[in-house]
């Protein structure tokens, strides 16, 4: 029945609608969460609540992170060597993979992808953003990393190499973006906020003090 | 004990397995150089059915040249490169003379 004269479909909408499960691995989900909580394995809320803690992790452990070996050359050396019990040493928990920091140079840029799934260093950057998951960043960006770069707005001089590294395995890595120029004797905190989420993936540099992007 | 250190040249074997394997598609068939051993981890091809993944499996960073992967069908600079996380049992040792540089 019409209610103002015309005859619409609401059954479509603007906002996308979360997909019904349809998928063998969504069943599969879906009957060992429900065995669990009849079982008492673990209860309806603390999955939520696990859900929600993931999603409430954010970069700023990373910029943290980066920030520090900014300052601290002793620190970066150990965070180079061994990432997870570097960063322990800020209080930082990663577990279950290793945590491997590489270093973004005038002479080596490297950006991070992983082309089989979405392996991201969750601990320290939060959940990844939905183009890192993409078939689309994933198959481009092994193969054609300066247009992916350019649409990040990022160039970087053909003299620098680019490296791409492909978190296959075990591994999950972290870049230390170039320091800005122009921020000797800023405090930890106030670089931190120069170190954005991108710039610890390899598709952006850090911000500049000003805001704008340091030249790569 | 690991069979291989950072500066050798290595070739990924050309199989086409079935079942959960890791090392990516593109990259099988083609010769780079061991960057770093990361050590030795489960087999992930064996975990993923529910296994234990013993033996463990040495794991290293390989470095390929853009060139030899995609043989200019891309958009790269001459010397960029791409690097993935390779278990010992797809790698083989390679001549060193490969090196195009």
């Amino acid at each position: 029945m019409p209610h103002d004269g015309h005859d619409h479909d609401h059954a479509t909408t603007f906002q996308p609608d979360i997909k019904e499960p349809s998928e063998e691995w969504e069943f599969l989900e879906i009957a060992l969460r429900e065995l669990l909580i009849d079982k008492g394995v673990v209860s309806a809320r603390e999955i939520a609540d696990t859900v929600e803690a993931w999603e409430n992790k954010t970069p700023e452990a990373g910029a943290q992170i980066i920030a520090k070996a900014w300052t601290d050359a002793d620190f970066k050396s150990r965070l180079l060597a061994n990432g997870n019990s570097t960063v322990a040493e800020l209080g930082i928990v990663f577990e279950g993979t290793q945590l491997v920091v590489v270093e973004n140079t005038a002479d080596l840029h490297h950006m991070v992808v992983c082309t089989l799934c979405s392996c991201y260093p969750r601990p320290i950057l939060g959940m990844p953003p939905l183009w890192y998951k993409s078939k689309s960043y994933r198959a481009r960006t092994v193969r054609e990393p300066r247009a992916v770069l350019a649409e990040f707005g990022t160039d970087i001089p053909t003299s620098t190499e680019v490296r791409v590294l492909d978190s296959t395995a075990d591994i999950r890595y972290l870049v230390i973006p170039r320091r800005p120029d122009g921020t000797d004797g800023m405090s930890v905190e106030a670089l931190a906020a120069l170190v954005t989420r991108d710039s610890m993936i390899g598709t952006a540099t850090a911000l500049q003090p000003d805001g704008g992007r340091t030249a790569a | 004990m690991s069979r291989f250190a950072p500066g050798d040249r290595v070739s990924v074997a050309k199989a086409f397995p079935p079942g959960h394997v890791r090392t990516p598609t593109f990259l099988r068939g083609l010769t780079g150089t061991v960057v770093r051993h990361f050590g030795a981890f489960p087999n992930p091809s064996l975990l993923a059915y529910g296994m234990s993944g013993q033996p463990p499996l040495n794991l290293y960073q390989v470095v390929f040249d853009m060139d030899d992967v995609w043989d200019g069908d891309g958009e790269y600079a001459a010397g960029d490169t791409v690097a993935a996380d390779i278990y010992e049992n797809w790698l083989e040792a390679a001549p060193q003379s490969n090196r195009k540089d």
